[in-house]
């Protein structure tokens, strides 16, 4: 028999079965439809990484390397441990090491983990306070091996109990436990020729700046386009280093862009809704990253797909609001 | 005999005709309002179904699930004249990848045979 354990739920099933309806005769219940191969409603995670890889066939590339698999297209064959929920993985503690203030309102925390801690800039982690088991998401500014630990960017929320926490001298040196990676918007070296465009706002920047750096470090020589858009000049953050980092890389273009520049600081004006090249077939070939407000990333993602990008080429995070 | 499915290339190349095709519904105007609210990795999926059961791919196509799925549409008015908006993008878009006109007629045909289904009238005895 072949041992089968699907978020802590275990089934034997025998050799040769098909995952989905072993599961389902073992009252695991999976979510699907087609049972075909093609809603991909029972899109499940190999969670020690053996995914059976006929199971994966048509995933996106993003999906394949997190060893997500169907599980409707996949046979019993070895004993697998899978998940449910992207946001499992591994559960390590961090120690808080680091502030630094990047504008008014946000701060970069550096997290040093006291274990190793596998994920891909741009991911997200989830991020709980062991004293009272708070819990906020936060995504990963830096690649593992650039700069040190784990770079989030966490602005301040008016009331907001955990980033108030995490940005204050209370929370030096104390621990947190880090969980997941989760999320497929992160960089893959399979296309280096590939045209990139970056769209964000607020702190919608740190996934895009993790994959910014991910992808030159990896070599990427397409052109890379990073639009960080914001209300007023005061809440754009890192200006400098992303300038410098246009004049060091040829390929990377930074294009700044301010709601209301009452202040004459000298940006760009307009709604990052406006800064897509015209023509109907602009973003073709292109892959592209958004990240940020809910509403607007939906818009963003929409608009980029109508101009010719594919959809496997669209990788979104939107910023759920904590409630 | 292999299905058409199979013939134009399976899942890789209808993957390529729903984003032709679900591009060719958002930009016209007559169809797009229909889509305003929904979720686009969603709707990808059930286009992916549909384009997949018009090719006699693998699908686990229902005329009730169907209706099911387009009453809210049909109570919005849907009617006849976007199931025609439907099929003259579904030609051109198989067309893109490559389908010759022969299969786009029998694609149209087959998604014809559920406008029935789709507009919730009572099967032709």
């Amino acid at each position: 028999m072949i041992r089968l354990d699907c978020d802590g739920q275990v089934a034997h099933v025998s050799p040769g079965e098909n995952l989905l309806q072993a599961l389902d005769s073992a009252g695991i219940r999976i979510p699907s439809s087609c049972r075909s191969g093609v809603c991909q409603s029972c899109l499940v995670r190999a969670v020690d990484g053996a995914a059976p890889a006929a199971a994966q066939r048509g995933l996106k590339p993003e999906l394949v390397a997190q060893g997500y698999f169907l599980a409707c297209q996949a046979l019993a064959e070895r004993d697998l441990s899978l998940t449910l929920n992207g946001s499992s993985g591994a559960s390590v503690l961090a120690a808080v090491s680091e502030h630094e203030r990047l504008g008014p309102d946000v701060t970069r925390v550096r997290l040093e983990p006291h274990e190793p801690f596998a994920y891909r800039a741009g991911q997200f982690v989830n991020i709980e306070r062991p004293s009272d088991g708070l819990v906020r998401s936060y995504s990963l500014a830096n690649p593992p091996g650039v700069g040190r630990g784990l770079e989030l960017h966490v602005r301040v929320v008016p009331g907001g109990r955990m980033s108030s926490w995490l940005t204050s001298d209370a929370a030096l040196r104390q621990d947190v436990r880090v969980r997941g990676p989760v999320g497929e918007c992160f960089y893959l070296p399979d296309r280096l020729e590939q045209p990139i465009l970056l769209l964000g706002v607020g702190t919608g920047l740190a996934p895009l700046l993790g994959i910014l750096r991910d992808a030159l470090a990896q070599g990427h020589r397409g052109r890379v386009r990073l639009v960080h858009g914001a209300r007023t000049p005061a809440s754009l953050y890192l200006v400098d280093e992303l300038r410098a980092l246009a004049n060091t890389h040829d390929q990377f273009e930074y294009e700044p862009l301010v709601l209301d520049d009452r202040g004459r600081s000298g940006f760009q004006v307009g709604s990052i809704e406006h800064c897509f090249e015209a023509g109907p077939a602009a973003l073709a070939e292109h892959r592209v990253f958004v990240c940020g407000d809910p509403e607007l990333v939906e818009r963003l993602r929409k608009r980029a797909f109508l101009l010719g990008a594919a959809r496997r080429d669209i990788h979104a995070d939107a910023f759920m609001r904590a409630s | 005999m292999t299905s058409l499915y199979e013939q134009l290339g399976g899942a890789p190349v209808i993957e390529r005709a729903v984003d032709i095709f679900y591009r060719k519904m958002l930009s016209d105007e007559r169809v797009a309002p229909f889509f305003s609210d929904v979720d686009m990795d969603r709707q990808a999926a059930k286009q992916t179904a549909f384009l997949t059961m018009v090719t006699g791919g693998p699908n686990q196509y229902t005329a009730r699930a169907m209706t099911d799925a387009h009453r809210h549409l049909v109570a919005r008015g849907l009617a006849d004249l976007h199931v025609d908006v439907v099929l003259e993008h579904l030609g051109t878009s198989f067309s893109e990848v490559g389908a010759t006109p022969e299969q786009v007629e029998i694609i149209k045909a087959t998604a014809n045979s559920v406008r029935g289904a789709v507009l919730g009238r009572p099967p032709v005895p």
